[in-house]
Protein backbone atom coordinates (compact mmCIF):
# COMPACT_ATOMS: atom_id res chain seq x y z
CA UNK A 1 0.00 0.00 0.00
CA UNK A 2 2.87 2.61 0.93
CA UNK A 3 4.38 1.92 -2.27
CA UNK A 4 0.99 2.54 -4.37
CA UNK A 5 0.58 5.70 -2.27
CA UNK A 6 4.02 7.18 -2.73
CA UNK A 7 3.79 5.93 -6.51
CA UNK A 8 0.64 8.19 -6.47
CA UNK A 9 1.79 11.51 -4.55
CA UNK A 10 5.36 11.56 -6.63
CA UNK A 11 2.35 11.76 -9.73
CA UNK A 12 1.11 14.71 -8.20
CA UNK A 13 4.41 16.33 -6.72
CA UNK A 14 5.61 15.74 -10.41
CA UNK A 15 2.37 18.58 -11.26
CA UNK A 16 3.91 20.54 -8.16
CA UNK A 17 7.25 20.62 -9.16
CA UNK A 18 6.44 22.06 -12.43
CA UNK A 19 4.46 24.64 -11.18
CA UNK A 20 7.33 25.82 -8.93
CA UNK A 21 10.16 25.18 -11.80
CA UNK A 22 7.80 27.77 -14.49
CA UNK A 23 7.05 30.08 -12.13
CA UNK A 24 10.66 30.60 -10.37
CA UNK A 25 12.17 31.18 -14.32
CA UNK A 26 9.23 33.04 -15.66
CA UNK A 27 9.22 35.55 -13.02
CA UNK A 28 12.28 35.67 -11.56
CA UNK A 29 13.02 37.25 -15.25
CA UNK A 30 9.08 39.06 -15.36
CA UNK A 31 10.15 40.96 -11.87
CA UNK A 32 13.26 42.54 -13.11
CA UNK A 33 10.91 44.95 -15.91
CA UNK A 34 8.00 45.61 -13.09
CA UNK A 35 10.77 46.71 -11.07
CA UNK A 36 12.23 49.17 -13.33
CA UNK A 37 8.83 50.16 -14.21
CA UNK A 38 8.25 51.01 -10.48
CA UNK A 39 11.14 52.95 -9.92
CA UNK A 40 10.72 54.83 -13.75
CA UNK A 41 10.73 58.76 -13.33
CA UNK A 42 8.21 58.89 -16.23
CA UNK A 43 5.49 58.82 -13.81
CA UNK A 44 2.34 57.53 -15.89
CA UNK A 45 4.75 54.46 -16.09
CA UNK A 46 5.37 54.40 -12.44
CA UNK A 47 2.13 54.97 -11.14
CA UNK A 48 0.63 51.93 -13.56
CA UNK A 49 3.28 49.49 -12.67
CA UNK A 50 2.84 50.28 -8.68
CA UNK A 51 -1.42 50.06 -8.89
CA UNK A 52 -0.89 46.32 -11.16
CA UNK A 53 1.35 45.45 -8.11
CA UNK A 54 -1.21 46.75 -5.38
CA UNK A 55 -3.91 45.13 -7.16
CA UNK A 56 -1.76 41.91 -7.35
CA UNK A 57 -0.26 41.88 -4.39
CA UNK A 58 -3.93 42.72 -3.01
CA UNK A 59 -5.76 39.87 -3.89
CA UNK A 60 -5.78 36.54 -3.15
CA UNK A 61 -3.49 34.19 -5.56
CA UNK A 62 -6.44 31.63 -5.54
CA UNK A 63 -8.95 34.06 -6.83
CA UNK A 64 -6.21 35.56 -9.63
CA UNK A 65 -6.20 31.60 -10.83
CA UNK A 66 -9.74 31.18 -11.01
CA UNK A 67 -10.07 34.53 -12.87
CA UNK A 68 -7.26 33.65 -15.49
CA UNK A 69 -9.22 30.28 -16.26
CA UNK A 70 -12.48 31.45 -16.15
CA UNK A 71 -12.53 35.12 -16.98
CA UNK A 72 -11.83 34.95 -20.77
CA UNK A 73 -14.01 32.93 -21.50
CA UNK A 74 -16.80 34.69 -19.52
CA UNK A 75 -16.42 37.96 -21.19
CA UNK A 76 -15.95 37.31 -24.49
CA UNK A 77 -17.86 33.79 -25.83
CA UNK A 78 -16.07 32.98 -28.77
CA UNK A 79 -12.12 32.70 -27.01
CA UNK A 80 -11.37 28.98 -26.25
CA UNK A 81 -10.40 28.73 -22.42
CA UNK A 82 -6.92 28.36 -21.72
CA UNK A 83 -6.25 24.47 -20.35
CA UNK A 84 -5.72 24.47 -16.93
CA UNK A 85 -2.33 24.21 -16.07
CA UNK A 86 -1.67 27.30 -18.64
CA UNK A 87 -4.12 29.36 -16.46
CA UNK A 88 -2.62 28.27 -13.23
CA UNK A 89 0.82 29.37 -14.56
CA UNK A 90 -0.33 32.49 -16.08
CA UNK A 91 -1.62 33.14 -13.09
CA UNK A 92 1.28 32.18 -10.85
CA UNK A 93 3.99 34.19 -12.65
CA UNK A 94 1.86 37.08 -12.95
CA UNK A 95 1.48 37.07 -8.92
CA UNK A 96 5.13 36.02 -8.41
CA UNK A 97 6.50 38.79 -10.85
CA UNK A 98 4.57 41.36 -8.54
CA UNK A 99 6.29 39.80 -5.23
CA UNK A 100 9.50 39.57 -6.76
CA UNK A 101 9.81 43.01 -8.42
CA UNK A 102 8.98 44.11 -4.70
CA UNK A 103 11.83 42.39 -3.13
CA UNK A 104 14.26 43.81 -6.38
CA UNK A 105 12.99 47.75 -6.24
CA UNK A 106 13.59 46.88 -2.50
CA UNK A 107 17.76 45.78 -3.03
CA UNK A 108 18.48 48.40 -5.98
CA UNK A 109 16.83 51.02 -3.92
CA UNK A 110 19.17 50.02 -1.04
CA UNK A 111 22.49 50.59 -2.85
CA UNK A 112 23.96 53.79 -1.06
CA UNK A 113 24.33 56.92 -3.67
CA UNK A 114 28.09 57.00 -2.99
CA UNK A 115 28.50 53.66 -4.98
CA UNK A 116 26.82 55.33 -8.29
CA UNK A 117 28.68 58.45 -7.65
CA UNK A 118 32.27 57.06 -7.12
CA UNK A 119 32.18 54.72 -10.09
CA UNK A 120 30.75 57.93 -12.50
CA UNK A 121 33.81 59.89 -11.35
CA UNK A 122 35.83 57.16 -12.28
CA UNK A 123 34.31 57.23 -15.66
CA UNK A 124 32.49 54.13 -15.74
CA UNK A 125 29.61 53.69 -18.00
CA UNK A 126 25.80 52.84 -16.68
CA UNK A 127 25.87 49.42 -18.15
CA UNK A 128 29.28 49.22 -16.19
CA UNK A 129 28.16 50.61 -13.40
CA UNK A 130 25.23 47.98 -13.03
CA UNK A 131 27.04 45.30 -13.99
CA UNK A 132 30.49 45.75 -12.21
CA UNK A 133 29.57 47.83 -8.98
CA UNK A 134 25.47 47.23 -8.45
CA UNK A 135 24.46 43.59 -9.08
CA UNK A 136 26.17 41.81 -6.61
CA UNK A 137 25.80 44.21 -3.70
CA UNK A 138 21.81 43.96 -4.85
CA UNK A 139 22.25 39.83 -5.17
CA UNK A 140 23.56 40.13 -1.38
CA UNK A 141 20.85 42.04 0.13
CA UNK A 142 17.92 39.98 -1.46
CA UNK A 143 18.89 36.69 -0.82
CA UNK A 144 17.19 36.31 2.19
CA UNK A 145 13.89 37.87 1.17
CA UNK A 146 14.34 35.82 -2.07
CA UNK A 147 14.09 32.92 -0.07
CA UNK A 148 11.36 33.17 1.80
CA UNK A 149 9.34 33.63 -0.75
CA UNK A 150 10.78 31.14 -3.22
CA UNK A 151 9.53 29.04 0.18
CA UNK A 152 6.49 30.55 0.12
CA UNK A 153 5.75 29.57 -3.98
CA UNK A 154 6.60 25.92 -2.92
CA UNK A 155 3.57 25.37 -0.68
CA UNK A 156 1.52 28.36 -2.91
CA UNK A 157 1.64 25.71 -5.73
CA UNK A 158 -1.19 23.39 -3.92
CA UNK A 159 -3.38 26.52 -4.56
CA UNK A 160 -3.63 24.86 -8.29
CA UNK A 161 -6.17 22.30 -7.33
CA UNK A 162 -9.18 24.87 -7.02
CA UNK A 163 -8.76 24.69 -11.07
CA UNK A 164 -8.39 20.92 -10.52
CA UNK A 165 -5.19 20.28 -11.08
CA UNK A 166 -3.82 17.03 -10.02
CA UNK A 167 -0.93 18.25 -7.95
CA UNK A 168 0.03 16.25 -4.70
CA UNK A 169 -2.25 17.32 -2.08
CA UNK A 170 -5.34 16.79 -4.55
CA UNK A 171 -3.22 13.04 -4.69
CA UNK A 172 -3.16 12.71 -1.24
CA UNK A 173 -7.05 13.65 -0.73
CA UNK A 174 -8.17 11.13 -3.25
CA UNK A 175 -7.44 8.27 -0.71
CA UNK A 176 -9.75 9.87 1.79
CA UNK A 177 -12.48 9.32 -1.23
CA UNK A 178 -11.65 5.94 -2.63
CA UNK A 179 -9.70 3.84 0.61
CA UNK A 180 -10.59 6.08 3.41
CA UNK A 181 -7.34 6.70 4.14
CA UNK A 182 -6.02 9.65 6.29
CA UNK A 183 -2.65 9.10 6.74
CA UNK A 184 -1.43 10.01 2.35
CA UNK A 185 -2.71 13.43 2.53
CA UNK A 186 -0.51 14.43 5.88
CA UNK A 187 2.48 11.94 3.93
CA UNK A 188 2.53 14.83 1.35
CA UNK A 189 3.74 17.34 3.86
CA UNK A 190 6.57 15.10 3.46
CA UNK A 191 7.18 16.05 -0.02
CA UNK A 192 7.12 19.85 1.21
CA UNK A 193 9.41 19.26 4.25
CA UNK A 194 12.07 17.85 2.14
CA UNK A 195 11.55 19.78 -1.10
CA UNK A 196 11.84 22.71 1.48
CA UNK A 197 14.55 21.87 3.30
CA UNK A 198 17.07 21.14 0.25
CA UNK A 199 16.01 24.86 -1.04
CA UNK A 200 17.15 26.00 2.32
CA UNK A 201 20.37 24.47 2.06
CA UNK A 202 21.15 25.83 -1.13
CA UNK A 203 19.65 29.34 -0.03
CA UNK A 204 22.20 28.49 2.73
CA UNK A 205 25.14 27.66 0.34
CA UNK A 206 24.52 31.17 -1.68
CA UNK A 207 24.48 33.46 1.53
CA UNK A 208 27.91 31.61 2.40
CA UNK A 209 29.36 32.51 -0.90
CA UNK A 210 28.47 35.89 -0.57
CA UNK A 211 29.67 36.33 2.66
CA UNK A 212 33.16 37.49 2.24
CA UNK A 213 31.95 40.96 1.45
CA UNK A 214 29.82 43.04 3.34
CA UNK A 215 27.44 45.72 2.28
CA UNK B 1 48.64 83.17 -16.16
CA UNK B 2 49.78 79.77 -18.55
CA UNK B 3 50.00 77.74 -15.52
CA UNK B 4 46.58 77.62 -14.61
CA UNK B 5 45.22 74.36 -14.82
CA UNK B 6 41.49 74.63 -14.23
CA UNK B 7 39.52 77.93 -14.30
CA UNK B 8 36.07 78.10 -12.88
CA UNK B 9 34.36 81.62 -14.38
CA UNK B 10 31.10 82.87 -12.22
CA UNK B 11 29.63 79.19 -11.63
CA UNK B 12 25.83 79.51 -10.18
CA UNK B 13 23.89 76.79 -8.75
CA UNK B 14 20.30 76.83 -7.31
CA UNK B 15 18.37 73.67 -6.16
CA UNK B 16 15.31 74.66 -6.91
CA UNK B 17 14.80 78.32 -4.94
CA UNK B 18 17.76 77.44 -2.65
CA UNK B 19 20.62 78.86 -3.93
CA UNK B 20 24.01 77.05 -3.23
CA UNK B 21 26.11 79.58 -4.68
CA UNK B 22 26.62 82.41 -7.15
CA UNK B 23 29.01 84.24 -9.12
CA UNK B 24 31.98 81.52 -8.36
CA UNK B 25 35.10 82.75 -9.93
CA UNK B 26 38.79 81.00 -9.18
CA UNK B 27 41.45 79.65 -10.97
CA UNK B 28 44.00 76.72 -9.52
CA UNK B 29 47.66 76.51 -11.29
CA UNK B 30 49.20 73.40 -12.26
CA UNK B 31 50.62 71.43 -9.55
CA UNK B 32 49.32 73.63 -6.39
CA UNK B 33 47.15 72.73 -3.50
CA UNK B 34 43.83 75.16 -2.71
CA UNK B 35 41.93 74.34 0.35
CA UNK B 36 37.95 75.78 0.38
CA UNK B 37 37.26 76.57 4.04
CA UNK B 38 33.90 77.28 5.26
CA UNK B 39 30.81 76.62 6.96
CA UNK B 40 28.32 73.88 6.19
CA UNK B 41 25.79 75.09 3.77
CA UNK B 42 28.32 77.15 2.53
CA UNK B 43 28.50 75.64 -0.92
CA UNK B 44 31.80 74.09 -0.66
CA UNK B 45 30.95 70.22 -1.50
CA UNK B 46 28.20 71.36 -4.12
CA UNK B 47 31.06 73.32 -5.91
CA UNK B 48 33.61 69.80 -6.22
CA UNK B 49 30.45 68.23 -7.25
CA UNK B 50 29.83 70.38 -10.11
CA UNK B 51 33.33 70.29 -11.24
CA UNK B 52 33.13 66.19 -11.55
CA UNK B 53 29.44 66.56 -13.01
CA UNK B 54 27.68 65.04 -10.63
CA UNK B 55 25.67 68.32 -9.84
CA UNK B 56 24.60 70.71 -13.39
CA UNK B 57 25.64 74.34 -12.64
CA UNK B 58 22.85 77.11 -14.06
CA UNK B 59 25.00 79.35 -15.13
CA UNK B 60 29.42 79.70 -15.83
CA UNK B 61 31.75 78.02 -17.33
CA UNK B 62 34.51 75.44 -16.44
CA UNK B 63 38.12 75.09 -18.25
CA UNK B 64 40.43 72.53 -17.66
CA UNK B 65 44.03 73.38 -19.64
CA UNK B 66 42.25 76.54 -21.54
CA UNK B 67 39.67 74.18 -22.76
CA UNK B 68 36.33 74.86 -22.02
CA UNK B 69 34.24 71.57 -20.35
CA UNK B 70 31.25 72.91 -19.48
CA UNK B 71 29.17 76.27 -20.67
CA UNK B 72 25.84 76.62 -19.17
CA UNK B 73 24.78 78.58 -22.05
CA UNK B 74 26.43 76.12 -24.63
CA UNK B 75 24.30 72.76 -24.98
CA UNK B 76 26.91 70.96 -26.96
CA UNK B 77 29.14 71.26 -23.36
CA UNK B 78 26.59 68.62 -21.74
CA UNK B 79 26.61 65.78 -23.93
CA UNK B 80 26.14 62.63 -21.91
CA UNK B 81 28.55 60.43 -23.45
CA UNK B 82 31.62 63.15 -23.58
CA UNK B 83 30.72 63.84 -19.72
CA UNK B 84 31.92 60.87 -18.80
CA UNK B 85 35.33 61.29 -20.38
CA UNK B 86 35.55 65.22 -18.98
CA UNK B 87 35.04 63.51 -15.34
CA UNK B 88 38.29 61.82 -15.90
CA UNK B 89 39.98 65.68 -16.15
CA UNK B 90 38.95 65.59 -12.14
CA UNK B 91 39.41 62.98 -9.65
CA UNK B 92 37.25 63.19 -6.38
CA UNK B 93 37.68 61.38 -3.00
CA UNK B 94 34.73 61.40 -1.01
CA UNK B 95 33.74 62.03 2.61
CA UNK B 96 32.20 58.77 2.97
CA UNK B 97 34.90 56.63 1.05
CA UNK B 98 32.60 54.95 -1.34
CA UNK B 99 34.95 51.97 -1.77
CA UNK B 100 33.01 48.89 -3.67
CA UNK B 101 32.75 46.39 -1.22
CA UNK B 102 32.65 42.83 -2.99
CA UNK B 103 36.25 44.17 -4.42
CA UNK B 104 39.98 43.83 -2.49
CA UNK B 105 41.72 46.87 -2.44
CA UNK B 106 43.85 46.40 -5.24
CA UNK B 107 40.57 45.50 -7.23
CA UNK B 108 39.27 48.82 -5.97
CA UNK B 109 41.89 50.49 -7.46
CA UNK B 110 41.97 48.30 -10.89
CA UNK B 111 38.44 47.86 -12.05
CA UNK B 112 37.67 51.45 -13.64
CA UNK B 113 41.43 51.29 -15.23
CA UNK B 114 40.74 48.27 -16.79
CA UNK B 115 37.26 49.08 -18.00
CA UNK B 116 38.35 52.06 -20.04
CA UNK B 117 41.47 50.65 -21.23
CA UNK B 118 39.12 48.22 -22.88
CA UNK B 119 37.83 51.38 -24.82
CA UNK B 120 41.31 51.32 -26.27
CA UNK B 121 42.41 50.66 -30.02
CA UNK B 122 45.12 48.39 -28.75
CA UNK B 123 43.39 46.58 -26.09
CA UNK B 124 42.96 43.07 -28.00
CA UNK B 125 46.57 42.84 -29.28
CA UNK B 126 47.84 44.16 -26.21
CA UNK B 127 45.28 43.10 -23.32
CA UNK B 128 47.62 40.94 -21.21
CA UNK B 129 50.50 43.69 -21.04
CA UNK B 130 48.15 46.35 -20.63
CA UNK B 131 46.47 44.57 -17.55
CA UNK B 132 50.01 44.11 -16.04
CA UNK B 133 50.75 47.73 -16.16
CA UNK B 134 47.49 48.56 -14.39
CA UNK B 135 47.91 45.99 -11.85
CA UNK B 136 51.40 47.06 -10.86
CA UNK B 137 50.71 50.43 -11.27
CA UNK B 138 47.96 49.71 -8.64
CA UNK B 139 50.70 48.03 -6.79
CA UNK B 140 52.51 51.32 -7.01
CA UNK B 141 49.75 53.50 -5.72
CA UNK B 142 48.49 51.57 -2.86
CA UNK B 143 52.01 51.25 -1.25
CA UNK B 144 52.54 55.05 -1.77
CA UNK B 145 49.53 55.33 0.37
CA UNK B 146 51.53 53.09 2.69
CA UNK B 147 49.40 49.53 1.99
CA UNK B 148 51.49 47.18 0.64
CA UNK B 149 50.05 44.83 3.37
CA UNK B 150 46.85 45.24 2.50
CA UNK B 151 46.12 44.60 -0.96
CA UNK B 152 43.51 41.46 -0.59
CA UNK B 153 41.68 43.08 2.26
CA UNK B 154 38.03 44.32 1.70
CA UNK B 155 36.80 47.35 2.91
CA UNK B 156 35.19 45.72 5.60
CA UNK B 157 38.54 44.83 7.14
CA UNK B 158 40.24 47.72 6.85
CA UNK B 159 39.88 50.62 9.31
CA UNK B 160 38.14 54.25 7.92
CA UNK B 161 41.75 56.19 7.51
CA UNK B 162 42.50 53.04 5.19
CA UNK B 163 39.52 53.04 3.23
CA UNK B 164 40.03 56.57 2.78
CA UNK B 165 43.95 55.85 1.80
CA UNK B 166 42.62 52.99 -0.64
CA UNK B 167 39.76 55.72 -1.91
CA UNK B 168 42.89 58.23 -2.62
CA UNK B 169 45.08 55.61 -4.36
CA UNK B 170 41.76 54.60 -6.39
CA UNK B 171 41.08 58.36 -7.43
CA UNK B 172 45.04 58.81 -8.28
CA UNK B 173 44.93 55.28 -10.63
CA UNK B 174 42.61 57.56 -13.13
CA UNK B 175 45.56 59.81 -13.31
CA UNK B 176 43.09 63.07 -13.02
CA UNK B 177 44.81 66.60 -13.89
CA UNK B 178 42.73 67.63 -10.40
CA UNK B 179 42.48 65.89 -7.57
CA UNK B 180 39.18 66.90 -5.29
CA UNK B 181 38.80 66.09 -1.93
CA UNK B 182 35.55 66.23 -0.03
CA UNK B 183 35.99 66.45 3.61
CA UNK B 184 37.98 63.42 3.36
CA UNK B 185 38.88 63.36 7.26
CA UNK B 186 35.48 64.03 8.54
CA UNK B 187 33.76 60.56 8.62
CA UNK B 188 36.61 59.38 10.47
CA UNK B 189 37.54 58.87 14.03
CA UNK B 190 40.27 61.60 15.42
CA UNK B 191 42.83 59.52 15.57
CA UNK B 192 43.08 58.23 12.25
CA UNK B 193 42.94 61.84 10.57
CA UNK B 194 46.48 61.92 10.56
CA UNK B 195 47.37 59.32 8.58
CA UNK B 196 44.91 60.20 5.71
CA UNK B 197 45.86 63.68 6.25
CA UNK B 198 49.79 62.89 5.92
CA UNK B 199 49.21 60.84 2.62
CA UNK B 200 47.56 63.78 1.46
CA UNK B 201 50.76 66.09 2.60
CA UNK B 202 52.72 63.76 0.30
CA UNK B 203 50.81 64.16 -2.52
CA UNK B 204 51.29 67.79 -2.45
CA UNK B 205 55.45 67.79 -1.88
CA UNK B 206 55.42 65.64 -5.31
CA UNK B 207 53.01 68.58 -6.94
CA UNK B 208 49.74 66.80 -6.95
CA UNK B 209 47.31 69.80 -7.94
CA UNK B 210 44.83 69.17 -5.49
CA UNK B 211 41.40 71.03 -4.21
CA UNK B 212 40.47 70.09 -0.98
CA UNK B 213 37.48 70.88 1.12
CA UNK B 214 38.16 70.43 4.47
CA UNK B 215 37.86 71.60 8.25
CA UNK B 216 40.85 70.77 9.09
CA UNK B 217 42.27 74.07 9.55
CA UNK B 218 46.04 73.51 10.28
CA UNK B 219 46.17 71.44 7.86
CA UNK B 220 44.98 74.05 5.35
CA UNK B 221 47.56 76.48 6.51
CA UNK B 222 50.10 74.05 6.58
CA UNK B 223 49.61 72.29 2.56
CA UNK B 224 47.57 74.63 0.74
CA UNK B 225 48.80 77.22 -1.62
CA UNK B 226 46.26 79.20 -1.73
CA UNK B 227 42.95 79.49 0.93
CA UNK B 228 39.35 80.08 -0.36
CA UNK B 229 36.78 80.84 2.32
CA UNK B 230 33.27 80.56 1.28
CA UNK B 231 30.31 82.09 3.08
CA UNK B 232 26.68 81.51 2.13
CA UNK B 233 27.57 80.92 -1.46
CA UNK B 234 30.14 83.09 -1.89
CA UNK B 235 34.03 83.19 -1.90
CA UNK B 236 34.57 85.85 0.86
CA UNK B 237 38.41 85.90 0.94
CA UNK B 238 41.09 84.16 -0.90
CA UNK B 239 44.76 84.27 -1.00
CA UNK B 240 47.90 82.44 0.79
CA UNK B 241 47.22 80.48 3.59
CA UNK B 242 49.40 83.35 6.07
CA UNK B 243 46.69 85.76 4.81
CA UNK B 244 43.22 83.86 4.97
CA UNK B 245 43.82 81.84 8.17
CA UNK B 246 46.33 83.58 9.77
CA UNK B 247 45.45 86.95 9.42
CA UNK B 248 42.24 87.16 7.59
CA UNK B 249 41.01 90.76 6.28
CA UNK B 250 37.54 90.15 6.41
CA UNK B 251 35.61 90.02 10.15
CA UNK B 252 33.42 86.95 8.42
CA UNK B 253 36.51 85.29 8.02
CA UNK B 254 37.80 86.30 11.17
CA UNK B 255 34.63 85.18 13.10
CA UNK B 256 34.71 81.64 11.12
CA UNK B 257 37.97 81.31 12.37
CA UNK B 258 37.52 82.19 15.65
CA UNK B 259 34.98 79.25 16.25
CA UNK B 260 37.69 76.73 14.66
CA UNK B 261 40.95 78.05 16.31
CA UNK B 262 40.38 78.61 19.62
Amino acid sequence: MFWTVTGKLLDGFALTCLIFVVTLFFSLILGLPVAFGSMSRFKPLRWLTRTFVWVIRGTPLMLQVIIVFYGPSLIWERVTPLSRMTAVLVAFVINYSAYFSEIYRGGIEAIPKGQYEAAQTLGMTKVQIFFRVVLVQVVKRIVPPMSNEILTLVKDTSLARIIAIKEVIWMGQEFIASRALLWPLFYTGAFYLVFCGLLTLIFGKIEKKLDYFKV
Amino acid sequence: MENTILEVRSLSKSFGKVEVFDDISFSLEKGSVMAMIGASGSGKTTMLRCLNFLETPDEGQILVNGECIYDALDSSTHQEKDIRHKRLHFGLVFQSFNLFPQYTALRNVTLACELLATENSDYRTGRSRIISDINSRARNLLDQVGLSDKLDSFPHQLSGGQQQRVAIARALAMKPDILCFDEPTSALDPELTGEVLKVIKSLAEVHTTMLIVTHEMSFARDVADNVVFMDSGAIVEQGPPSQVISNPRESRTRQFLDRYLE
